[in-house]
């Protein structure tokens, strides 16, 4: 198995990628812009005394992401839990996983924690629900969860009792999960494939375990579970489409190059991408923070994988009305920043031209992004980042289904076109107000 | 009974230009600092995206973002035997209300002072002597020279991201850009901004008299680009909506676009949005401030203490922020003694009306600081023997952009106000009609000054500023020589109607805006009987409280402040970090 990098390394070679501009020493005790002595909630820059099996422990827990769900983002301490995640089958809180005694996992043992995250059980043997994704972390190493165990120990203890089981009858019986586990635990642990290299073996430890990429990025069945045979194929959550991240050229990552890839990771944007949604938080709490070597590892991983055979498609002719009404609606709304030439700004405004995100069959993401407004990841390297304005107001259903199908069939691209009944859908199921009348 | 929040090693007030620059510095080399903004937080896709943006009843006629009159305005009087009344309505003195302060919404020209600016009083003296001062004008050097900014003047414009070409560059003057600016150690950190018609007649027009005609520094980004701090801007669209608007494209310079996202990372730096400071708090024996007390958005009064007091809440503020805290002595015309107040200045305007015949100059086509300028008559950089007067001009044309409100009135002489005629040359003049901008040197006078009003208060009881001010003899004489000048541009650019105009032949007035760069009333220098602050910007009497702003300057020059204030703010920075964090004292000893 790879060595863990240790903390140092890994704040070193974030800074690496920090892009810096030569500075003008007009101070000479100026530093490093973006030198942070806090690079993500709940985590500290270590002390040089340091127990090592802590520090690896703290990658261990920013590879995993635990803050996202268990640090709640309104002012919430770290990993103290009460953030609410909505599950399609209702409501449940993040549990408080700080060392607190009482309320948190203070009088675990390490076994105790071992097992709740690798097997879903809780303390008391109770059935957790897969929104922890214990079914990814079933892969993660033994010598990763003791150092994540001891990382955990450190965390300060934080008074906040969090109930995490508010979903409705029937699924609140947390017995039912038995049947789930049955069905779609997959307990193998994961295994080296021996004609793999290092590096793809090491990106698949991370995608399958502690990135729990399949969790958005996978599409799931109705009761919850993975859809068999659509690895890391597109899913939905939540108002957004999490495209497919395979090596397929027309929808997945495959017509990146490996440094865009880790680029998108470290950063939040390439020329092309930016991150935003829910994977925002992904690159911000957990990618942006991890080695160099580890983002390799996983673009290779990915974009060895072939996906789905979903290929591309016939884009339509830029005569066709509806493609010259979108053209229209993207000179007057969205040249700005986007570019006409689709190129956007790099880092600041996605480009559209040949963006596999963009050509997803499901235009889900997309339809979010116009009506609602986005946010880029903000990230060390890139504190801007790029926001996207709400539209809602501004255009009609008719002008962002327009829009967007001259944006999917435009500068390289092909997709099946968006329909103003997605749009009005997506418009309702936002809460988002109808265009402005005009009188 | 107050509030108290928990010690900060920094308070600042005002997060503007000025207050982000010197929060940036003090959290980099590790104080916990607060910021305190009277104005709420802005957000660029939220508040002002490019969907808002091109409104221009809403940002430019309604000045939606300024601080409006009816929180808090000046009062204003030509002279002492007048009364001051308030003003009431929008008027020149546009200030921010805002967390970016005025840096949201000005136009983004970006101009280094000359080294005459700096100390114009050993300048005139050595090349035309004492007499070339006319009566009662102040005139004093700042303290600080040209050199001595230089390297300041360069972070800002990086950070800022200014869009230029340099004119001496390392002792070499290059043609086609201005031979006249002091001089750089290095490029401007983005190229110039593309020419338009209108930049382009005003070059050959200005060339064919033997002047250096250049373009305009801009705080416009003119491609995509990353500011040591690791912000992002986008490069501008020309879009025309500038002064008076947010950027919604990342383009304009701005402490929200350049300096905000990376101060927001940092954990030792707090902002209170809608917090208004009242006044400064003083230490018994007043030799040092403990902190600042402020009212937040639910008029409740706290305290928040710290070890270093920054002013950085503009001009006018700054002045009223140290009478309010009673920093300083106040100054009193008729003994002409005190500090706080005195030399108070303005810029000097005059100019030419052009309209052209056949001309397409494509107005909605514009950026703030799209202009092309000659500085031949600019500061002390012509001859001013036997004219009686000194500084000058900066002579330009602005490719702003025209907009339907605000162009309406401006038609040729003679146009009536409504029906078809009006119609015909309104159209016409969108295509060609325009003016050359004479952005002048302005000097104070003893009878010009700031002070406390004794009558007009606001919302909290606290007395408003009173405005002492009009022109006076040498800044008139300037702008009647430099709108002669204008207009001969104006006939070698070709225009048909080329009409002098004057702004300083009448008295100063609030709502005759010919510009809004309000300077001084706590001046920098080297003596505290002739100015407020040492050459770092430090209280001369309470040595933990520093002012930063357009206030600091004795004069103004023929330029617009911003890059100025920025370098002097990173000066000051420099000066605490290095210096005062060791000290904890007077950096100068008062002169004998």
């Amino acid at each position: 198995m790879k060595r863990r990098h240790s903390l140092a390394s890994i704040a070193l070679g974030g800074l690496a990628l920090c892009g810096v501009v030569g500075l003008v020493l007009a101070a000479e005790t100026l530093t490093q812009p973006g030198q942070q002595t806090d690079s993500a909630q709940g985590v500290k820059a270590p002390a040089t005394t340091e127990d090592p099996a802590v520090a690896r422990g703290r990658y261990v827990a920013i590879a995993g992401d635990c803050a996202a769900c268990h640090t709640d983002p309104h002012q919430g301490k770290p990993f103290a839990g009460g953030y609410a995640l909505q599950t399609p089958f209702g409501t449940l809180l993040a549990s408080n996983i700080t060392s607190d005694k009482n309320t948190g996992i203070g009088a675990w043992t390490e076994a105790e924690f071992t097992r709740a995250v690798r097997e879903g059980k809780g303390r008391h043997g109770e059935n957790l629900y897969p929104a922890m994704p214990y079914n990814a972390y079933v892969k993660v190493s033994d010598q990763d969860m003791h150092d994540l165990w001891a990382y955990m120990q450190t965390v300060p203890a934080v008074d906040n009792k969090v109930v995490s089981n508010q979903l409705p009858f029937p699924f609140n019986i947390r017995l039912m999960m038995m049947g789930w586990n049955l069905l779609f635990f997959d307990k193998t642990p994961i295994v080296p494939v021996a004609s793999a290299s290092a590096q793809i073996n090491r990106g698949a430890y991370l995608v399958q375990g502690l990135g729990h990429c399949a969790a958005c990025h996978t599409a799931k069945n109705f009761l919850g579970g993975d859809k068999g045979g659509a690895f890391l194929q597109g899913g939905e959550l939540e108002g957004w489409h999490a495209p497919e991240i395979t090596g397929n050229p027309a929808v997945g990552i495959g017509g990146w190059t490996p440094a865009q890839v880790v680029q998108y990771l470290k950063t939040s944007s390439n020329d092309v991408a930016v991150a935003s949604g829910p994977m925002a938080e992904a690159v911000t709490n957990s990618t942006q923070h991890m080695t160099d070597d580890d983002l390799q590892a996983i673009a290779a991983y990915l974009q060895s994988l072939p996906g789905s055979d979903t290929a591309k498609a016939q884009p339509l002719a830029a005569s066709d009305p509806v493609m010259q009404r979108g053209a229209n609606v993207y000179s007057a709304n969205c040249a700005a920043c986007h570019n006409s030439d689709g190129k956007g700004i790099n880092q600041l405004a996605a480009g559209f031209g040949n963006n596999p995100g963009v050509q997803a069959v499901n235009a889900q993401s997309l339809m979010t992004t116009v009506l609602q407004g986005g946010r880029g990841a903000v990230t060390l390297d890139n504190p801007t980042s790029g926001a996207m304005p709400s539209f809602a107001w501004k255009l009609s259903d008719e002008q962002v289904a327009a829009t967007l199908t001259y944006i999917r069939n435009s500068w390289g691209n092909a997709a099946p076109a968006v329909t103003a009944k997605q749009v009005a859908d997506t418009r309702k199921d936002l809460k988002l107000p109808a265009q402005l009348s005009i009188h | 009974m107050a509030n108290v929040r928990p010690k900060a090693d920094a308070v600042i007030v005002g997060l503007g230009w000025c207050g982000s620059l010197m929060a940036e510095e003090l959290t980099r080399a590790g104080l916990n600092v607060v910021a305190i903004e009277r104005g709420p937080w802005f957000e660029t896709s939220t508040d002002f995206p490019p969907s808002v943006d091109t409104d221009e009843l809403r940002w430019d006629t309604r000045r939606s973002m300024l601080l409006p009159p009816a929180i808090e305005t000046t009062t204003f009087r030509n002279n002492r035997s007048q009364t001051a009344l308030p003003t009431r309505d929008w008027s020149l003195n546009e200030l921010g209300y805002n967390v970016g302060g005025s840096g949201t919404h000005w136009a983004g020209m970006a101009w280094r002072f000359l080294p005459f600016d700096f100390e114009p009083y050993s300048f005139t003296l050595k090349r035309y002597g004492k007499q070339q001062i006319t009566e009662g004008l102040i005139v004093q050097d700042w303290g600080v020279s040209y050199d001595d900014l230089e390297p300041f003047y360069e972070r800002f414009e990086k950070i800022a991201g200014v869009s230029g070409k340099a004119g001496v560059l390392n002792g070499q003057k290059i043609d086609g850009a201005n031979i006249f600016e002091g001089n750089r150690k290095s490029e401007f950190p983005l190229p110039p901004l593309a020419t338009t018609r209108l930049t382009d007649l005003f070059t050959d027009g200005s060339k064919k008299l033997g002047l250096h005609p250049f373009m305009v520094p801009a705080g416009q980004a003119s491609q995509a680009y990353t500011n040591p701090l690791g912000v992002r801007m986008g490069p501008c669209t020309y879009c025309g909506y500038c002064l008076y608007y947010g950027c919604g494209n990342f383009s304009k310079s701005s402490p929200n676009a350049c300096v905000i996202p990376a101060l927001m990372q940092r954990s030792n730096f707090t902002v209170l949005t809608e917090s208004a400071v009242l006044r400064a708090t003083l230490a018994e024996d007043g030799k040092t401030a403990t902190g600042v007390t402020y009212l937040d958005r639910n008029k409740k009064e706290w305290e928040q203490p710290a070890d270093i007091v920054i002013f950085s809440a503009f001009q006018m503020q700054n002045v009223r922020l140290l009478l309010l805290s009673k920093i300083g002595k106040p100054y009193n015309p008729e003994t002409r003694e005190g500090v706080v107040g005195r030399a108070y200045s303005f810029q000097t305007v005059s100019g030419a009306n052009l309209f052209f015949e056949d001309e397409q100059l494509n107005q909605y086509i514009g950026a703030g600081a799209l202009s092309a300028q000659v500085d031949d008559y600019n500061g002390d950089n012509f001859d001013h023997t036997g004219k009686g007067f000194i500084g000058g001009a900066g002579i330009l044309v602005v490719a702003r952009g025209a907009r339907p409100i605000g162009n309406a009135d401006a038609v040729p002489p003679g146009t009536p106000r409504w029906g078809s005629e009006w119609k015909k040359a309104y159209t016409h003049a969108f295509q060609n009609g325009t003016f050359i901008f004479n952005q002048g040197t302005s000097f104070s006078h003893d009878e010009c000054y700031l002070d406390l009003d004794p009558e007009y208060k606001d919302a909290n009881g606290d007395p408003l500023i009173r405005v002492t001010f009009d022109y006076n003899e040498n800044d008139r004489r300037m702008a009647r020589f430099t709108e002669d000048r204008a207009v001969e541009i104006g006939k070698a650019m070709g225009a048909k109607i080329v009409n002098g105009f004057d702004s300083a032949a009448v008295n100063y007035g609030p709502y005759l805006p010919a510009s809004d760069h309000t300077i001084g009333g706590a001046v920098m220098g080297l003596d505290p009987k002739t100015s407020v602050l040492n050459r770092y910007q430090q209280s001369w009497d309470v040595h933990n409280v520093f002012v930063l702003g357009a206030s600091s300057f004795p004069n103004n020059a023929g330029y617009n402040p911003t890059s100025t204030i920025g370098a002097l703010s990173l000066w000051t920075a420099k000066a605490i970090i290095d210096q005062y964090l060791g000290k904890r004292g007077p950096l100068v000893e008062v002169p004998a």
